[in-house]
């Protein structure tokens, strides 16, 4: 008798329950979705709404582009609010968002190539490549004695501060690893780097005057500001390298009795020497376009120099400069002359960063599995 | 006399460090790896040292050889100056470095991410001189329509006051953006990028959106490391010279108007203008002026250390 009623009863709890599912607002297991091509549609919509205001009121490109933008990232997310709810709605808009700001980002650095080439090209020649700024007013001219200059004080910093660098982060990694001093240099070093540049230019100045008196100008002075600038860069990133070295090649070599020096030398360093390259290369690429310090103390001139020990030294960046702020009577050709030499230090800096990185592609260790 | 190190008898101590056995080669090779670093903790005070050597000068230097009545009235509006650019340019980069972070790591198909990276890397390879010949002849003429705009219809703010001037202290905050967005996005990107895949697996398992789970776990997760980030890029922002130099029409006064031809300089772009011609006591104030710089963003930078390593050391798995 028991089990039909309980059976009934049972059946009458899910009509009860099928009753209310029917009286009660209907809630899907899935809400709907926008079609996958919605924000194309919408982007194609978008364009045309910012296309209007060009075409009709005249105004320019870069209104219609905002307009635009403006409609999609309002539209898409007030679609997907009405078809599929406010949390996705959110979730569209940050997309939205987030893309935009990438599309931002890209605006300078492409409008920056396309001003450096386009104005920096028609001054490039010959004669720009192997005249110095001697004895020059009006055309001609060119930049040799700047690009000496800066091959010249890049090289000097570069010879300060690859050995201290190198060594440094030896001394981190290899000896130092968790001790106190070497946790102080760490944070120091990462402290360092973010030493403005003109700050090392000064420091160049007030430790040069020292030796040679008020009003010092050398060559050299702006490989030492240089160097203060690129030691931290090469220590960490050597440190990096250095701490990739897997540790059983320095247990093999400790086990077949070979001093620890020479097995930092001979197989530490071979290791990771690609990617200390390429730290290096980053870091003269970093500082060959650095203009501050060497405005204070290597300061400018027209003619050629050889000697970084004495006298002014002309470079890339401060011929730049000058060229662009005091470009002489007619200022056309300064300025000329200022995007040409603002080309060669692009494709300089770039093409010193390129390869670095092929380097480090190229001849890195094969890290095992 | 016993010697005090045995290498004869290797079989006494078999476990020994590399290091037990002292070779003279060991000697010196350590001795020069210390000495590197040590060097370098060595520049870092050399730089304090010798700035405050050549600025101290400048303290009790006379009024009529500064320009100013004392040190104090002269850098005070250059330091003005300084904050205010900075804050303008992190203002800009922060939300847009970090945007930028989170599709190079979460929103970018990831064959599309590498090229992203490499451009924003590209950004950061311009030099800062480079930048300052694009702001001058390419943004700031562009952007003074925008200016004038301002002008007319936010007038009433003390902002925009005006007249309009394209090289004025809001574009040369554009341009230190541009120049900070790529070290923030640098930091952020590697920071999001180590954001436990399983908190995220988690999040979206539980039905939550893109955002949703980048709110809930890459957020708190790398909130320290982005604060850092953003204080590294206002220590650029802060000591960036050429561009500041030459976009920025400076007359040395204390403003609000952003977008006049009446602007604070700032401490490195005042250096880089005046320290050519300086001679004398003016040497001395302006590098007393650089040594205000050092310690402002030394210290800017020892705090976003100070907070990256806190962080580390909490998000650690």
């Amino acid at each position: 008798m028991e089990t039909p009623t309980h059976l009934q009863e049972r059946r009458d709890a899910s009509d009860a329950a099928a009753a209310e599912a029917a009286s009660a607002p209907f809630v899907p297991l899935v809400r709907p979705q926008l079609p996958a091509q919605a924000p194309l549609l919408v982007a194609v919509l978008a364009v045309a709404v910012g296309a209007l205001p060009v075409v009709v009121l005249g105004w320019g490109p870069v209104g219609g582009v905002l307009v635009a933008a403006v409609a999609f990232l309002v539209a898409l997310p007030v679609w997907s609010n009405v078809v599929e709810g406010p949390r996705k709605a959110t979730d569209r808009l940050a997309t939205s968002l987030m893309w935009s700001a990438f599309a931002i980002a890209l605006v300078p650095l492409v409008s920056l190539l396309w001003q450096v080439v386009g104005n920096g090209f028609p001054a490039l020649s010959g004669e720009f490549f192997t005249f110095s700024m001697r004895n020059v007013v009006g055309e001609g001219g060119g930049i040799y004695h700047a690009l000496v200059g800066t091959l010249i004080v890049t090289a000097w910093a570069a010879a300060i501060s690859v050995p201290v660098g190198v060594m440094a982060a030896i001394y981190l990694v290899e000896y130092g690893r968790g001790s106190r001093t070497a946790r102080v240099i760490t944070f120091l070093v990462d402290v360092m780097t973010g030493i403005p540049s003109i700050v090392a230019g000064l420091f160049a100045y007030a430790l040069f005057v020292l030796f040679f008196g008020p009003g010092v100008r050398m060559g050299f002075g702006g490989s030492v500001a240089l160097a203060v600038l690129m030691v931290p860069i090469v220590v960490r990133s050597t440190e990096e390298m250095l701490k990739l070295v897997p540790d059983e090649l320095r247990e093999a070599s400790y086990a077949l009795g070979v001093a620890k020096w020479r097995t930092v030398t001979k197989v530490v360093l071979p290791t990771s020497m690609a990617g200390i390259v390429t730290g290096v290369m980053l870091a003269v690429a970093r500082v060959a376009g650095e203009t501050a310090p060497l405005l204070i103390i290597a300061g400018d001139t027209d003619s050629v120099n050889f000697n970084a020990f004495a006298e002014r030294m002309a470079t890339l960046p401060v011929f730049i400069y000058y060229s662009y702020m005091q470009p002489g009577i007619p200022p056309e050709f300064g300025r000329e002359r200022a995007w040409g030499a603002a080309l060669v230090l692009i494709a300089l800096v770039m093409g010193l960063n390129l390869v670095a990185r092929a380097v480090g592609r190229w001849f890195a260790p094969k890290t095992g599995r | 006399m016993p010697p005090t190190t045995a290498p004869d008898a290797p079989s006494a101590a078999p476990v020994v460090a590399p290091t037990g056995v002292r070779r003279p080669g060991d000697l010196v090779f350590a001795g020069l790896a210390r000495a590197a670093g040590l060097l370098i903790l060595v520049a870092l005070a050399g730089v304090a040292i010798f700035l405050t050597l050549e600025g101290v000068p400048a303290i009790t230097a006379p009024s009529e050889r500064i320009g100013a009545d004392n040190i104090v009235v002269y850098v005070w509006p250059l330091l003005f100056g300084t904050l205010l650019a900075a804050t303008l340019a992190i203002l800009v980069a922060a939300p847009l470095s970090i945007a930028l972070a989170l599709v190079i790591s979460h929103y970018a198909p990831r064959r599309l991410a590498r090229p992203i990276g490499y451009l924003i890397d590209l950004l950061a390879a311009v030099p800062s001189v480079v930048y300052g010949l694009w702001g001058i002849q390419f943004l700031a003429p562009k952007v003074y329509p925008v200016y004038q705009w301002l002008v007319d219809n936010l007038g009433w703010l003390p902002f925009f006051e005006g007249p309009a001037n394209g090289r004025s202290i809001l574009t040369a905050s554009l341009v230190l953006a541009i120049m900070a967005m790529p070290i923030i996005t640098a930091i952020c990107r590697e920071i999001f990028a180590q954001t436990p895949t399983l908190h995220q697996e988690a999040a979206l398992a539980l039905g939550a959106t893109r955002w949703e789970m980048i709110r809930m776990t890459v957020f708190p997760y790398s909130r320290s490391g982005m604060i850092s980030a953003v204080m590294l890029g206002l220590g650029r922002a802060l000591g960036e010279t050429m561009a500041v130099a030459m976009v920025l029409s400076a007359t040395g006064v204390i403003t609000f108007n952003l977008i006049s031809s009446v602007n604070p300089s700032t401490i490195a772009a005042n250096i880089a203008l005046g320290f050519p011609e300086a001679s004398g006591v003016k040497v001395n104030v302006l590098i007393f002026s650089g040594l205000v710089l050092f310690v402002v963003t030394f210290v800017v930078n020892f705090l976003a250390r100070l907070i990256a390593a806190r962080g580390a050391v909490k998000g650690g798995r």
